[in-house]
């Protein structure tokens, strides 16, 4: 079979200065404050500093493969695996730093459900907007409006504004719209993760459907099942390389069976080898389920706990524990209570209670705090675990938003009965 | 980003072959891709149209009100009170023809620099050519503009003026204020992107700038020495464009048209290069 996508050498690097925009008038200040530093006695190096760090990353590493006619092909890793730069390369929304793509037909992509909907704007409005924006023509649309309108269910409100629609309607409009582009190769970063079970299983149905017409699919899921349903073929990216690609079953369990790796227990025995300096050297690190072994999930409290060895006595030391996602975003930074101890080990322990992370995979990094501003001992990485998702009661398998997934208490009541509009009938 | 398109005599469903590497150095602009989507163009437009007219209570009307009330206030303070020349031309008409397109420049100016920011889901989530946002801003604002113009026609009647045969050369001088808003829009949507705080700056230059144009006031009160330097402002050409297809009024030819219009054609070649540029990377810093 001819390959239909050929990927060689691909990479991408993102500048982590260049991914937040910056104010001209900074810019200019700065110019002008190196400028004053040059001219007078000012300390150049003052300019220097507020130059950010230009931390370089690669989101994709020399990547290669090739897709044939047919293939339906899931794409698995880890969150910053590079999956969304890949399927954002190949829909020309960003551009490679090297590397070439050729690929042939039309390339459709859904990267979301919805994209450019306006809520202002009818649903027969949005039918047409949405579909020019993915890619199809007027005559293409008009072709296929009523197969839309009869797939979304919502003929009774294709003249409401979509503002008015619940959001299981407004999903399943835009997932009409999009379920009838036509191109060759269609690539899917999981939008299947909305609307009710049965919407979702049509929806699956439909891309069967695209696959068994010749066309190739691409698609991204964190949804494991929906994955081995689907694809023949999987492809692991891990840090921006392709880790392995090949029969979805395999690769999928290569997949889980790899990322159950992480760091739960480090020690260190010896107290002239462990990490540390003259002040404070690390013992141990640990985290301990309050109920047991086994997987952590999102529900189950767990202690982290820290040993270490303390050459200042008379100070007054605190653990400072910053917890970081897989994206490298702190989720929260949580200190002991400053404390003066003599010479020897002492142990701190931090217990983040159930019901507070979201799934994923964290890392825990800490520093040693010393009269409480200065910090004497800094260690990243100290302990990786991952937090599991738990069954759901609701039929909806996306990946939860939220850095994290506290639960809250919620206070519903029924406070009469409004006057509704033809719109709300189906909110609930 | 350097795609190639091309059709493959050899398959036997002749299929699109595209190439995508890193762009390097200056790309060409592509004017054929730009044309593909015109149907992306034209919706875009009629949705800002649409979206507008929906969400405000009077409506269409608010394409009128907004010059009416304009020329009114200019009429009494710079037509009656400062007494600003107006070339024989009774004031409000004369300074109404000229708010006519420079409300549309402003208006695309403004919208343009702001649809790649505030499209920022579009630019993220799928591909188009970006160039697409601002140019059908430039094209949803001539409805506004059609729209103001019957307030025109009226007034001429209402003062019992006729149009000259000018009047044939009006669609160019349309064309003219669409080219000068898409260059210097082009410029201000690349760097809104670039840089946040040029959005505070549109709206302080779209009101400096209308001064430096003769909106209220008539180009014959610029010493002759000077008017070249004046006629460095693009939108001289646009306005005294107007005054001239609709109400007959002359201006020199180099300082008040060529010199404007040979800058909207410098700002708007650069505003493509320079937007063509940036172009690569809106996806990764918006």
């Amino acid at each position: 079979m001819r390959p239909v996508i050929t990927i060689e050498s691909l990479s991408k690097k993102y500048r982590l200065g260049q991914t937040h925009t910056d104010l001209l008038s900074e810019k200019i200040g700065n110019r002008l404050r190196k400028l004053a530093g040059k001219l007078g006695k000012g300390n150049p190096s003052d300019a220097q500093k507020t130059r950010p760090a230009e931390n370089e990353i690669w989101a994709l590493k020399d990547v290669n493969m090739e897709i044939h006619e047919g293939e339906v092909v899931g794409v698995i890793g880890r969150n910053g695996a590079g999956k969304s730069t890949l399927l954002k390369i190949l829909s020309r929304i960003t551009e490679p730093t090297s590397g070439r793509v050729t690929y042939e037909g039309r390339v459709g992509s859904l990267l979301e459900v919805g994209t450019g909907f306006h809520h202002e704007l009818t649903g027969r409005e949005n039918i047409y907007l949405n579909g020019a924006i993915l890619g199809m023509t007027k005559t293409e649309i008009n072709r296929k409006f009523d197969e839309i309108v009869s797939f979304s269910e919502i003929e009774r409100f294709l003249d409401t504004p979509v503002k008015r629609y619940s959001s299981g309607m407004y999903v399943r409009l835009a997932f009409a719209v999009a379920a009838h582009l036509e191109p060759e190769i269609l690539i899917v970063d999981e939008v299947l993760a909305v609307g009710d079970a049965a919407f979702q299983k049509k929806c699956l149905g439909k891309m069967q459907d695209v696959s068994s017409g010749g066309r190739t699919v691409l698609f991204v899921s964190h949804n494991m099942t929906a994955v081995k349903e689907l694809c023949n073929r999987a492809i692991w990216l891990d840090g921006g390389c392709l880790v392995n690609s090949g029969k979805t079953d395999a690769i999928v369990t290569q997949y889980l069976h790899e990322n159950a790796r992480s760091i739960h227990e480090q020690e260190w025995p010896n107290r002239d080898t462990a990490p540390g300096n003259d002040k404070v050297r690390l013992r141990r690190a640990s985290l301990a389920m309050e109920d047991g072994g086994g997987p952590i999930s999102i529900r189950t409290p767990v202690q982290i706990e820290i040993e270490y060895w303390n050459a200042l006595p008379g100070a007054e030391l605190l653990v400072s524990l910053y917890l970081y996602n897989i994206d490298g975003t702190c989720v929260f930074n949580s200190d002991s209570s400053p404390c003066i101890y003599p010479s020897g080990v002492i142990r701190e322990i931090c217990h983040i209670p159930g019901n507070l992370l979201n799934d994923g995979t964290y890392r825990v990094a800490i520093t040693i705090v010393k009269d409480r501003f200065h910090g004497i001992y800094r260690l990243e990485d100290l302990l990786v675990f991952d937090v599991q998702d738990v069954e759901r009661e609701v039929h909806w398998y996306g990946k939860w938003d939220g850095v994290v997934r506290p639960e809250l208490d919620w206070t519903s009541e029924f406070i009469g009965q409004s006057r509704t509009d033809p719109g709300l009938a189906e909110r609930s | 980003m350097n795609v190639k398109t091309d059709l493959s005599p050899l398959a036997a469903v002749p299929r699109r072959k595209t190439v995508i590497v890193p762009s390097k150095g200056w790309i060409s602009l592509n004017l054929k891709e730009i044309w593909s989507y015109r149907e992306l163009l034209g919706i875009l437009a009629w949705r800002d149209v649409s979206v507008r007219y929906k969400q405000s209570i009077v409506g269409i009307g608010w394409a009128i009100i907004q010059p009416v009330m304009t020329m009114i206030i200019f009429t009494i303070i710079f037509g009656k009170f400062a007494k600003l020349p107006s070339d024989g031309i009774p004031y409000p008409v004369f300074t109404y023809c000229a708010l006519l397109p420079w409300n549309y420049f402003a208006r695309s100016l403004g919208d343009s620099s702001d649809s790649l920011v505030g499209s920022a889901h579009l630019v993220t989530k799928i591909y188009f050519p970006r160039i697409i946002l601002p140019v059908s801003k430039v094209f949803a604002g001539l409805i506004d503009l059609s729209i103001a113009f019957i307030i025109l026609l009226g007034m001429m009647a209402w003062y019992r003026m006729v149009p000259t045969v000018g009047i044939v050369l009006l669609p160019v001088f349309i064309v003219i204020a669409m080219l000068a808003a898409l260059g210097v829009g082009l410029w201000f949507t690349a760097l809104n992107v670039l840089y946040r705080d040029v959005k505070f700056v549109v709206p302080f230059l779209i009101q400096f700038w209308m001064y430096a144009s003769p909106v209220a006031y008539s180009t014959s009160i610029i010493p002759d020495r000077w008017k070249w330097v004046y006629g460095l402002n693009p939108m001289v050409g646009v306005v005294e464009g107007f005054r001239w297809a609709l109400l007959g009024k002359t201006a020199p030819l180099i300082s008040m048209f060529l010199i404007p219009i040979l800058m909207i054609f410098v700002v708007l070649i650069s505003g493509l290069y320079f937007f063509k540029r940036m172009e690569k990377t809106f996806a990764d810093i918006i």
